[in-house]
């Protein structure tokens, strides 16, 4: 099978054209696509869609509104299974894979409108993906019943921690749908980052953020990347978000890729701005 | 001393309709779905026992083990073979398939134990207790089912809380797809509920026939109907609320047959249903959903 993406796949640019040369960026992807597609009835939702996304990579997927973002993210994790074309998570095929199996190879997200267990404690939203990550027979979830267990204590220690991360630590044990608007999204993150995966996808981290807590989320990520080695895809609109934290974009328009490449390039790419603003000549017109 | 042992009564047999509750609430809270054959499975969880008792004679508590193997794995098999090829139908064909269980089963009871009721004889073998120089006698069925309800309470409530498996079950009850990308496995979790649903069936099948003590094949219907109503009544998908509903439910029947009238007891409790219901919607203990626009 193809190990290696092709270079043209390639979200970010390989070293020698890379915007981080003093980072050692892996070169293996953790994601590829070949030829993703998908149909739903007659109309055409993602076409062609050919990326790869290597293991501590950020990269941005951007579109104007109705371009197909979220059915990309749906396609990777299994929402939605692909009429046409391949995803490889980690070098394996995801296909004929449900989307808990999936999860397990290695991929989390977070949601555009929060979906936490708004009834549940914090604590026990994050314990949710770590119980799953953390492979346990059912004998001893029953025996935990009679005592706390070290797997328990275990899983405990490392959901603080990651609340930690996010500095949520002392909302623990408030219950998730009482939480301010920020901490639900950080919440979401760390709960996606519990079942341990290659890469985290996440479908607009910073809609409905103010600047501060766009700036806040923005040194999240990166931090996300470099503390878990792990991969970050996400879905935004905020361009400067963007522009400044992803290493590789690349820009749907209709279901289709029509630019793909490093921040500088997506700026300056024709087909982007027409995307986006519409052809110079109408413009013109409208003037 | 009447109305002392009327309560108690109401209490012993609102116990039962409450751990019957729970499997319509679980089942309703993780799968969306009304299992209308819930009330069968006690009746044959209560056979199971009979069969076991009277035919091989081995002791009751044996019998009662036996129950709720053969009602788990029934519980199981109907959600398999049943409810999952239908999970992404319309909840009127779950709905309709479920009532279709439910007289397979009525019939299939029918195929092999007759028509004839059995006197069920109670698995509890202690004899009650008088007081105040026998005014007021409570049964010892009265008192080990009040109690088994207090301990599958207590038992299921830290389950749901505090295990693995119990925080996947919350987690899918609030956000099916959500809890999948948490690498939930949802059929898993689908499976164990309707497990431990029929095993609490059976558990209630054989309290109720040993409190009484005719086990026909249409014996779980009207307590598998008004468990559900208990279930409703408390707030469906809330375990506390089927048990609130459960036991306020006993007291009301055990009420109305002793002060008002036998023949219109299960009217008055259908009557205190839809009063409940108009005043509030969501059951007693029952949480708003908020819908979104």
């Amino acid at each position: 099978m193809c190990q290696m993406a092709e270079n043209k796949d390639r979200m970010v640019p390989l070293p020698s054209k890379s915007i981080v040369p003093e980072r050692d960026v892996d070169k293996t992807p953790i994601l590829e696509t070949h030829h993703l597609g998908i149909d739903f009835g007659g109309l055409t939702a993602v076409d062609e869609l050919s990326i790869a996304v290597g293991r501590t990579e950020i990269a941005g997927l951007i579109g104007p509104n109705g371009a197909g973002k979220t059915t990309v993210f749906n396609l990777l994790t299994n929402v939605y299974a692909p009429t046409r074309g391949t995803i490889m998570l980690d070098g394996k095929s995801t296909a004929r894979k449900t989307t808990d199996q999936v999860n397990r190879m290695g991929i989390a997200r977070t949601f555009q409108n929060i979906r936490l267990f708004g009834k549940m404690s914090v604590l026990d939203n994050v314990k949710v993906g770590l119980h799953n990550s953390i492979n346990q027979p059912l004998v001893s979830s029953i025996t935990r019943l009679f005592g706390y267990s070290s797997s328990e204590k275990k899983a405990r220690d490392e959901a603080m921690e990651l609340l930690a991360f996010f500095k949520m630590e002392d909302m623990a044990n408030k219950e998730a749908g009482s939480l301010p608007y920020g901490a639900q999204r950080r919440l979401e993150i760390a709960r996606a980052l519990a079942t341990h995966p290659g890469i985290i996808l996440l479908d607009e981290p910073a809609a409905g953020m103010n600047p501060s807590e766009t700036s806040e989320l923005m040194e999240n990520i990166r931090r996300i990347r470099d503390n878990f080695s792990i991969a970050v895809m996400l879905i935004e609109h905020d361009m400067n978000l963007v522009m400044n934290i992803c290493e590789g974009i690349c820009v749907l328009d209709h279901g289709r890729v029509i630019a793909k490449g490093s921040p500088e390039e997506i700026k300056s790419n024709p087909k982007v701005i027409e995307a986006y603003l519409g052809k110079k000549k109408e413009a013109n017109r409208d003037e | 001393m009447t109305f002392i042992s009327n309560l108690i009564n109401g209490i012993s047999l609102g116990s039962v309709y409450a751990i019957i509750a729970l499997g319509y609430t679980m089942v309703y809270g993780i799968a969306k779905m009304l299992n209308f054959a819930h009330g069968d499975v006690i009746m044959v969880g209560a056979y199971i026992s009979y069969c076991v008792t009277a035919y091989l004679g081995l002791p009751p508590i044996v019998s009662i083990l036996a129950a709720m193997v053969v009602c788990t794995i029934l519980g199981m098999g109907i959600e398999r073979f049943a409810y999952k090829p239908l999970r992404k139908a319309g909840s009127l064909a779950v709905l309709i398939t479920a009532i279709g269980v439910s007289y397979l089963l009525q019939n299939v009871a029918l195929l092999i134990w007759g028509s004839n009721p059995k006197s069920f004889a109670s698995v509890i073998s202690f004899s009650s207790i008088a007081l105040f120089n026998g005014g007021l006698i409570i049964t010892a069925e009265s008192i080990v089912t009040v109690i088994a309800c207090i301990v599958i309470m207590i038992g299921l409530t830290v389950f749901t809380k505090k295990s693995k498996i119990g925080k996947g079950m919350r987690a899918v009850s609030e956000d099916k797809d959500a809890a999948e990308l948490m690498g939930i496995n949802v059929n898993v979790t689908i499976s164990v509920t309707f497990a431990i649903g029929s095993a609490l069936a059976a558990i209630a099948g054989v309290l109720l026939c040993s409190a009484y003590p005719t086990l026909q094949p249409t014996t779980g219907a009207m307590p598998g109907i008004k468990a559900f109503t208990a279930a409703v009544f408390g707030g469906i998908g809330s375990i506390p609320g089927a048990m609130v509903g459960g036991i306020l439910l006993g007291i009301i029947e055990i009420f109305s047959k002793s002060y008002i009238s036998t023949a219109l007891s299960d009217a008055i409790v259908f009557a205190v249903l839809i009063i409940v219901l108009l005043v509030k919607p969501t059951g007693i203990l029952g949480k708003k959903i908020m819908e979104k626009v």
